[in-house]
């Protein structure tokens, strides 16, 4: 906050509000302070006009026509549906999509196909997993049942996790880079920014018991 | 006067640009696409997963989560195969509907887009 003033009472704004406002404005020593005022009101009507708090948090999504990647010649306008449309029903989160779909799946709002094939079989697993018990920041308690909801075993183990407890090496800048959990988390399911969300278990209060202990 | 002004037009287009962003997790698959002469297809994870749990098309469908990293041929497609087994005129629109599928801009890249919150150091 201390840079962003810094920038507006910087030189190039100040000239900016001279030409916007009354030229009358330059050199008058007296104007200074109220001209200074102003500006940070200015800043701070910006800023709450771009980030709504959170009793008005408003969800938004760009029509198709306008979201930089479809092409607005193309025919395919004309049938497919907008996002506003579709996700505007579902349990508001912030980010992402700004759906929480696990909500969405578990209070039966979308009840999205678990298979094509009639032979596949649907697996599901009711283990949390305690992770990062090492580490400075909140300990990560893993669900199994929310994430094999929409996933099946595969997906992840063996090739990005071994199914043995405690056998796997987590690393955030790994993560981040599109890795391990970051294969869908920053991707698909909810971003990276959301820490407390896999960061959930403080580490100075007793553990869940039920929950198996693993890296 | 000359620089006051340039200010004026550069804080003006910064105000009135409209950030044109995907939806999060929209997938453009145009490793063939423009080559074969079809504009690049927009795949929206949102659209599917309100339809269809990931482990369908993840699982089930084979398809790789990594965006560029299938190599998706319309010869499979009217196989059968990745979108064909839904894409088949039963499920859902069949492969001679081109356009809804082949429906982005030209010179976009096989990515995934729409991250919001994360376009970060990663490779996405």
């Amino acid at each position: 906050m201390r840079a962003t003033s810094k920038w507006l009472s910087g030189s190039s704004f100040r000239n900016f509000f001279d030409a916007v406002f009354h030229k009358e404005f330059v050199g008058r020593r007296s104007d200074k302070l109220l001209r200074r005022r102003v500006l940070v009101l200015v800043a701070a009507l910006a800023l709450v006009a771009q980030a709504p708090i959170a009793a008005e948090w408003v969800r938004h999504w760009l029509p198709l026509a306008k979201d930089g990647i479809h092409d607005p010649k193309s025919p395919a306008l004309k049938v497919l549906q907008d996002p506003a449309a579709a996700l505007s029903r579902l349990p508001a989160d912030r980010v992402g999509n700004q759906v929480n779909w696990v909500a969405a799946l578990e209070q039966g709002v979308i009840n999205p196909r678990t298979n094509i094939l009639p032979e596949t079989k649907v697996r599901i697993l009711d283990t949390d997993i305690l992770l990062n018990l090492r580490g400075g920041t909140p300990i990560v308690r893993f669900p199994h049942r929310q994430h094999t909801l929409w996933l099946d075993c595969s997906n992840c183990h063996e090739h990005l996790f071994q199914s043995k407890a405690g056998a796997n090496k987590f690393s955030m800048e790994r993560i981040l880079q599109g890795e391990q959990c970051g294969v869908c988390h920053g991707a698909v399911s909810f971003p990276l920014t959301a820490c407390a969300r896999c960061h959930n278990t403080p580490r100075d209060k007793p553990l869940p018991a039920a929950a198996v202990r693993g890296s | 006067m000359l620089t006051r002004l340039m200010m004026l037009i550069a804080l003006g287009a910064a105000l009135a640009a409209a950030p044109a962003e995907a939806e999060y997790a929209d997938v453009v698959l145009n490793n063939r696409s423009e080559k074969e002469g079809v504009r690049p297809v927009i795949f929206s994870h949102w659209f599917h997963r309100i339809r269809f749990r990931c482990k369908v098309c993840h699982d089930e469908l084979g398809f790789k989560m990594r965006a560029g990293a299938n190599d998706v041929r319309m010869v499979d497609i009217s196989n059968g195969k990745f979108c064909g087994m839904c894409h088949n005129g039963q499920i859902a629109w069949g492969a001679e509907r081109c356009d809804l599928c082949h429906s982005g801009r030209s010179g976009l890249k096989s990515r995934i887009h729409g991250g919001h919150e994360t376009l970060g150091p990663g490779r996405w």
